[in-house]
């Protein structure tokens, strides 16, 4: 029924661009890189290739934090979390294919554990030498986290910058957890040196592509999942919640179980974003969990634009290919770019790229998408800030009435 | 306490202690208002013949012919009385003491091959070397050696300085010797500090479970070894209880489970110290916060740079007084107070006027405007001072321990509790007793009414961000002396600031004290059991749990609000 609405109303060209687009890359891209010779001018290098399905699985992540920020008002400074723990899943996978091909041939145990003396496999191990299993996991683990923490935090009513404290402290213990070495998942230096996924080399060409393509695919099939839930009458409601959560309340709804579902939805895929990561980079440690890798996944998603689909994406797109090209030309300066992009996308771009696009095309379609992108720049009771911020200025006197002011946290 | 004043009489010992002489007066003073506030008092002196007289005594050996001559030597060096003629006195009981031929001086010496290392018999400075053909040994026989003991252990515990007597007698009770009876008998008999006197009785207990004394005696001994109550009393107590038989192994049984129950209590004690210390750390870096979250409801992510600006400060006026002002050097951090408190508090009002202000009201803006904040700020530290961390030094009257009963106490973590506990007292009396205190809880309390009153609310959020900025400043000056100096200082302390202020309850100065000190102890409490990382894991989990509990803290601001 869906996918006839999606058809039928052709409803959003800009979603299905962005999915033909993805569909198709997943396949060119590919084929460029394999059954092209080297010398041609249309091959696309291997490097390429990881690095692209590396930045595919940060747009999936990006996507994910925006359906809770863009979409419902949850800013989630955890959400990195929920992808290291995906991560973890397919790492422990990886790790139990390698077998007795590494360094002290345990055919069991992995290296670090044979490292670390363990005696026989944790029982948190058990199943992950099949991939379904993991795969499961993959899903469980994180939507399993996100829902216990947000059923918790959402029926306390914790909201706001609260919760993304609470978030952030949640991401932080899992950080220091996973660097203790007695967790067993391989402390400090995490799980890496990985051989083999579902009996094929990791590190071969076509194996990169494959992935590649799943992450691709991937992110078509979340990108249409997203539209669909944020489409739906329950996307409504996410946004009335955004927007007016008491006034939902008083409705009737519970706002509550709207924001837990989105909550869950969003880490399941985060989740996702990461398992896919791990096999691509061939590495996962705590740094994952690092508070500021999460809070440099809002930023893609405030670049991009938050509340809108596609925007996620591109500012993920964006913003890593910045930082690649940035941290090779000009190691030291990346700290300053990164840090001037948060304080100028926060001032001069609320609605990010997608937002500043559709102010700019003045039709109807594109007044329908900034009215939707700027209820989700702002939070209900503020106006556009940048208006603002001169009528202030030029006014010295006139602050009162119009300016935006402190709202002391109670 | 020791330790601290057996630096100062060494400082006094060693030729060059100019540098040291130079200090004594601040040093004093600092001491002065640390002692006095523990209601101790702090005995500095020093005894002993100059060094020159020393030197003289000493180049006897050269001339000394036969061992009652060298024994004569060890006798008048022994009368000097000065414990610096330890060194040499035990350098020739082990037999490295030698004499060079071509000059006839004096050396201690280490074999090494077939030269010897040569130093300086008093201060141990090396000297070079010689071979050994161009030095002759200071030959000593049995007779000798403890005409050199019993010589070594008189002077050291007739000295008078009465801390070279308490280290004496803690040495005697830590290697406890049959043959140091005597001469602490005789120590005991001519005392006449009490405390002193108490630890050479416990020293001569600890002599007689050792020596073949009647089992009355030792009986008596374990009795006052088992009032000591100390560490060294159990492993001194477990060894006897170890290597010997009936009543005097059930007795030293009964002293060890006696003083093991005193000491889970001082261990108690110890770690509510320990938590107190962490408190007073949280409650620093947290109290800046508490007032731009709590009073203005901005999330300062940059406030952990905010102490890293000041810890950098007190490290550029530390190299200033370094390269120009030596004498300074005690006073450093007395003069990067202010200067932190400028330099943060002018980033923290560049960064309101330039950036927060037109994010009020939008909170999570906010929070990832001030993160970026906070990357630049970080990148342009380390581009200016590296990435690695700086040196700062720990004035004199910062360094050392002193001990409470069981309790070993550092100076710069009290300085840190008590600096802590100033800085929430001043900063309390702003808030409820200055105008300006009293503009701020009005704009806080009503921004409209407040501004009709005549109050310029913009300048209000601009001085509060910049004091809230500035006190992260002088928390930076603290933290420096007891963490790394590096661009990533900041980081670590920001979520824990934040966890503080979160749980002791939003815009409640009160709270915050509150909030740092129960989490500073459970932390601290939870360590011994669960380990340093799992201790803070679990911490961190209650605090979420918590926050469930009581969404806006220990003390929350009631109000009739329906949106939080």
């Amino acid at each position: 029924m869906i996918t006839g609405r999606f058809f039928a109303a052709g409803a959003d060209r800009r979603i299905a661009i962005t999915i033909f687009i993805l569909l198709a890359v997943a396949v060119i891209v590919p084929l460029l890189n394999l059954a092209v010779s080297p010398a041609n001018a249309f091959y696309v290098p291997s490097y390429i290739v990881a690095l692209t399905g590396k930045y595919l699985c940060y747009a999936l992540l990006a996507l994910a934090l925006d359906l809770v920020w863009g979409y419902c008002g949850i800013l989630s400074l955890g959400h990195g979390a929920f992808f290291a723990l995906g991560g973890y899943a397919m790492g422990m996978y990886l790790m139990r294919q390698i077998g007795s091909r590494g360094v002290y041939g345990n055919p069991i145990l992995p290296d670090f554990m044979v490292f670390l003396n363990y005696k026989e496999l944790p029982w948190f191990w058990y199943g992950f030498d099949h991939f379904w299993f993991a795969g499961l996991m993959v899903l469980a683990v994180p939507g399993l986290l996100a829902f216990v923490f947000g059923w918790f935090a959402f029926r306390s009513r914790v909201t706001g910058v609260y919760l993304s404290i609470i978030t952030q402290a949640m991401t932080y213990a899992l950080l220091l957890a996973f660097f203790r070495n007695d967790m067993g998942f391989g402390g400090n230096n995490g799980l890496t040196d990985f051989k083999d996924i579902l009996g094929f080399n990791v590190q071969a060409d076509a194996t990169r592509s494959a992935l590649f393509a799943a992450s691709a695919v991937t992110l078509a099939v979340a990108v249409f999942v997203t539209w669909a839930i944020v489409g739906s009458k329950y996307g409504k409601l996410l946004m009335a919640v955004r927007d007016a959560e008491s006034r939902t309340r008083f409705l009737g709804w519970r706002a509550e179980n709207v924001k837990l579902f989105a909550f869950t939805v969003s880490a399941v895929m985060a989740g996702i974003a990461g398992a896919l990561y791990v096999p691509q980079v061939g590495i996962i440690n705590p740094g994952e969990f690092e508070p500021a890798n999460s809070i440099e996944v809002v930023v893609w998603a405030a670049v991009g634009g938050r509340g809108t689909i596609v925007g996620p994406i591109i500012g993920a797109l964006l913003v890593n290919a910045g930082k690649s090209w940035f941290t090779g030309v000009l190691p030291e300066f990346w700290l300053f770019a990164l840090g001037g992009l948060f304080v100028a996308v926060t001032l001069l771009l609320p609605k990010g790229i997608i937002g500043m696009w559709d102010s700019w095309r003045g039709n109807a379609r594109a007044l329908r998408a900034a009215s939707i992108a700027e209820e989700a720049g702002a939070d209900p009771d503020v106006q556009p800030p940048a208006k603002i911020v001169r009528s202030a200025a030029r006014k010295p006197g006139d602050w009162s009435a119009s300016s935006p002011e402190p709202q002391p946290a109670e | 306490m020791t330790a601290r004043v057996r630096t100062a009489s060494s400082a006094v010992r060693t030729p060059n202690s100019t540098f040291f002489k130079g200090h004594l007066e601040p040093m004093n003073l600092f001491r002065a208002i640390g002692l006095t506030l523990l209601f101790l008092l702090a005995t500095l002196s020093s005894s002993g013949a100059s060094e020159a007289d020393l030197r003289g005594i000493i180049a006897k050996f050269a001339t000394a012919k036969g061992f009652s001559e060298i024994g004569a030597v060890v006798h008048e060096l022994a009368a000097t009385g000065d414990p610096a003629v330890e060194r040499p006195l035990a350098a020739l009981a082990d037999g490295n003491l030698y004499v060079r031929k071509a000059d006839s001086l004096v050396f201690a010496g280490k074999e090494a091959g077939e030269s010897v290392q040569l130093s300086n018999p008093l201060s141990g400075e090396a000297s070079g070397e010689a071979a050994k053909d161009d030095i002759t040994k200071i030959k000593v026989n049995n007779t000798l050696r403890r005409v050199i003991r019993d010589a070594l252990g008189t002077l050291t515990l007739g000295a008078k300085d009465p801390a070279v007597r308490i280290a004496a007698a803690d040495t005697m009770f830590k290697t406890p010797d049959a043959a140091n009876i005597g001469p602490l008998d005789t120590a005991i008999a001519s005392e006449s500090v009490a405390s002193v006197k108490a630890l050479l009785e416990q020293a001569r207990a600890a002599s007689v479970l050792v020596s073949d004394q009647p089992e009355a005696d030792k009986l008596a001994a374990i009795a006052l070894i088992g009032a000591r109550g100390d560490r060294d009393a159990v492993s001194l107590l477990t060894s006897v209880e170890a290597n010997s038989t009936d009543a005097v192994k059930e007795a030293a049984t009964a002293a060890i489970a006696n003083i093991n129950s005193t000491l889970a209590f001082w261990d108690a004690g110890q770690n509510i110290w320990y938590g107190i210390s962490l408190g007073s750390v949280l409650l620093l870096a947290a109290i800046g916060l508490a007032i731009t979250f709590g009073v203005m409801g901005v999330i300062n992510m940059a406030h952990g740079e905010m102490v890293m600006l000041g810890a950098y400060t007190t490290f550029v006026v530390q190299q200033v007084i370094r390269t120009s002002f030596p004498d300074l050097f005690d006073w450093s951090l007395v003069i990067a107070l202010p200067l932190a408190f400028l330099v943060s508090a002018l980033v923290g009002l560049i960064i309101e006027r330039g950036v927060i202000r037109f994010l009020y009201g939008r909170p999570l803006e906010t929070l990832l405007a001030t993160w970026g904040v906070s990357l630049i700020l970080q990148q342009a530290v380390r581009s200016i001072f590296g990435p690695t961390n700086q040196e700062v030094g720990n004035p004199s009257w910062m360094s050392g321990s002193f001990n409470v009963g069981q309790l070993a106490i550092t100076w710069n973590r009290l300085w840190i509790l008590v600096f802590a506990l100033t800085v929430f007292a001043v900063l309390l009396y702003v808030m409820k007793r200055t105008p300006w205190g009293l503009q701020m809880r009005a704009v806080t309390a009503n921004r409209r009414m407040a501004a009709s009153m005549g109050i310029r609310t913009p300048w209000v959020d601009a001085l509060t961000f910049a004091l809230g900025s500035g006190i992260a400043g002088i928390a930076g000056v603290a933290l420096s002396q007891i963490d790394n100096v590096s661009p990533n200082l900041g980081r670590g302390y920001i979520i824990d600031s934040f966890m503080v202020v979160v749980f002791g309850g939003v815009g409640n100065l009160w709270g915050t004290l509150v909030g740092a000190f129960s989490l500073g102890i459970v932390n601290k409490f939870l360590e011994p059991y669960a380990g340093a990382v799992l201790g803070k894991i679990v911490v961190l989990v209650l605090i979420i749990l918590f926050i469930q509990k009581r969404p806006r803290g220990l003390f929350a601001l009631k109000g009739r609000a329906v949106e939080a």
